[in-house]
């Protein structure tokens, strides 16, 4: 039963995630950089790759990284149920549309854009339109958070549920907003400007650069989760997800303290969307729809809610069956047995199936935090102890 | 002797029900008073009302000369009000020096960039909470159990710990709401020492609901008596022991009188 914590050792803990990180990091970097295009390289080895890891898909797999990690503060450590996360996805996306493409064509400014000075259009910086997409997000945040928060769980879920369709919708229908047109609607922006890294500039193809990128991106969300959760801020939010009253009777502010949760986890979704809007090379706005919520939650609950590690991994799976994995196993079944079944189309029939079996069976997650893993199991360990005592009898 | 705490007038109305009924109430500085009545007397109901949780009907709280009638809860936590629970409401998945650092939440002054660069103020700040709170959690009597879960501490110490939560929030009026509920007369005895350490170390004001006349006749200084949301009796204990009104409240009237 003595379950106990190490005491506070966070540098510690910290050196450790990151050099085994980096290395990790450092390996698929190299991978999709250097050796994927090397001549002398096996064809089995890039075909394998190429069948079940294409350089697109591991881009694509960590923006879902990101958004999960944001998606987790909110879910996992502050215990709001946040049916809606797509909208901050879609903002960020449509910020790296505004701030970086020529879809503002009547305009002309270049503060450090990588794209010559006289071409039309918003060009801004890469990075700093990062944190432009993060800060619009985190602002919405708090926006869609003042009144929505006051509401309890189920509620609370619908209501953000609401606004996870506002929002996309807006923006699908946003040729004619008021008068102007902010997302060209269903055509979408199409085409932002490349990443800027000081030697180069890194458009569309450079999947081994932007794997870095992505990366290090990641590993900015890993640490700022980390770092909150073992902070004040950190402490507020799970002493919310036990027990709301009790915490407000403690002095803790749970408007303001919630309202930090949205914000961070939107920060995240921002994050998520510029990325998301630079591998893709546009932004358009069917892509944002109600399903993508669901995923990303299911990402969280797959993983283990509260444990970044274990986010990670869920995020990682349920994008990789959704975006190759599955195609991938198909490709090689229908190969191998000379039938001809439509593997992809089971994704959704696969992802139902999951999500119940675990449930059922590891309803903590894959790499659950240890808390809540004890609270999801005490109900048996009861259990065992009632049948243990009238066994004695 | 002046007081910490005055509550003037205060009714609390739930629909039709009215819970409270025009009650003045108040604590003198580093005393013991205790709120005592039978079941749904609107004991918790006043107690609620202190701490920001229900908005009084009519009526104003004035504390350390303050107006706090209209503050929100975290508020009135934070300059000084702390309670504890009827039935235990610690964090029980956190750390008993978990629980305590969140109820110096409002004390803290760390906020988001902070935390996330770790400045060398931040960890200082959490180094001193953390410092403190074995303070306190070694004078409640759980210093052993700092990096423990609060759910698998025992009962006695489940109430301690809570105790010492809510002086984490260094407050000057300490409200316990049946803290020996459910404990044996020696953790009874052994929680009344620790009150009235409590009042001689800090400075400190108690006010205990409390159904075991033991313990409250033994430690308070001042006894108030509800009844049905009125206040029938309020005296030493001495003086509550042989009210007549009480011993009817609890006992109902003597056959044959009316």
């Amino acid at each position: 039963m003595a379950k106990t914590i190490a005491p506070n050792n966070v540098a510690k803990s910290n050196r450790k995630w990151i050099t085994g990180y980096s290395i990790i990091g450092l390996l698929l970097f190299i991978t999709y950089q250097f050796l994927l295009p090397w001549e002398g390289l096996p064809l089995g080895i890039y075909d394998a790759i190429y069948r079940w890891m294409p350089p697109s898909a591991i881009n694509e797999s960590l923006v879902y990284i990101i958004m999960a990690l944001g998606l987790n503060i909110v879910v996992g450590y502050a215990g709001l149920l946040d049916l809606g996360y797509v909208a901050f996805w879609a903002i960020g996306g449509y910020c790296a549309g505004w701030f970086m493409s020529e879809f503002f064509y009547f305009l002309n400014i270049n503060f450090l854009g990588s794209v010559p000075a006289e071409a039309p259009g918003i060009h801004i910086n890469f990075w700093m339109v990062l944190l432009i997409g993060g800060f619009v997000c985190g602002v919405f945040g708090i926006l869609i958070g003042a009144p929505t928060l006051r509401l309890k769980s189920d509620y609370l879920a619908l209501v953000t549920l609401g606004f996870g369709e506002i929002i996309p919708q807006v923006f699908f229908n946003g040729e004619n907003f008021f008068g102007y047109n902010i997302s060209n609607g269903t055509k979408g922006i199409v085409g932002v400007d490349p990443i800027p890294v000081g030697v180069k500039n890194l458009g569309p193809f450079d999947f081994g650069w932007k794997l870095l990128i992505f990366l290090l991106l990641t590993a900015v969300m890993v640490f700022i989760s980390l770092r909150l959760r073992r902070g004040r801020l950190g402490r507020a939010w799970l002493a919310i997800r036990e027990d709301e009253l009790a915490a407000s009777m403690m002095g803790v502010p749970l408007m303001r303290t919630k309202l930090a949760a949205y914000a961070v986890g939107a920060f995240a979704g921002g994050l998520g969307g510029v990325a998301f809007a630079t591998h893709v090379n546009g932004v358009y706005a069917e892509r944002f729809n109600f399903t993508i919520s669901i995923f990303l939650l299911a990402m969280v609950v797959l993983g283990g809610m509260g444990n970044v590690w274990g986010v990670i991994l869920g995020a990682f799976i349920l994008s990789w069956v959704n975006g190759n994995g599955l195609t991938a196993f198909g490709q090689l079944y229908n190969e191998q047995f000379g039938t001809d079944i439509d593997f992809a189309s089971f994704t959704f029939l696969l992802f139902g199936l999951v999500l119940i079996f675990m449930m059922l069976f590891k309803r903590e997650g894959l790499l659950p935090e240890s808390r809540l893993k004890l609270m999801l199991h005490e109900d048996e360990l009861d259990q065992i102890d009632a049948s243990s005592k009238s066994g004695d009898k | 002797m002046s007081n910490i705490l005055e509550a003037n007038d205060i009714s609390v109305q739930f629909g039709g029900l009215l819970a409270v009924n025009n009650v003045n109430f108040n604590i003198p500085k580093k005393s013991i008073v205790s709120l005592i009545g039978p079941n749904g007397a609107g004991k918790t109901t006043f107690f609620n009302v202190l701490t920001g949780l229900y908005k009084p009907s009519a009526g104003n709280i004035v504390y350390d000369g303050r107006d706090i009638t209209d503050l929100a809860p975290h508020k009135i936590a934070e300059i000084g009000i702390a309670r504890t629970f009827q039935n235990i409401r610690l964090f029980g998945l956190m750390t008993a020096q978990e629980n305590l650092l969140v109820a110096m939440h409002s004390h803290l002054k760390s906020g988001i960039t902070a935390t996330i660069l770790r400045t060398s103020k931040q960890r200082k700040e959490e180094r001193e909470a953390e410092e403190r709170a074995q303070e306190i959690l070694d004078f409640a009597g759980v210093g052993k159990w700092t990096y423990e879960f609060a759910r698998n501490l025992s009962y006695g110490d489940q109430r301690r710990l809570e105790v010492a939560r809510a002086l984490a929030l260094n407050p000057k009026v300490l409200l316990l709401d049946e803290p020996t509920a459910g404990m044996n007369p020696q953790e009874s005895q052994i929680f009344i020492d620790f009150v009235r350490k409590l009042i001689a170390e800090r400075d400190v004001s108690v006010m205990l609901i409390e159904h075991d006349m033991k313990v409250v006749m033994s430690v308070s200084q001042r006894v108030t008596v509800l009844d049905q949301g009125e206040k029938i009796a309020e005296g030493s204990p001495d003086e509550i022991k042989s009210n007549p009104r009480v011993i009817e409240a609890y006992l109902g009237k003597p056959k044959g009188s009316k």
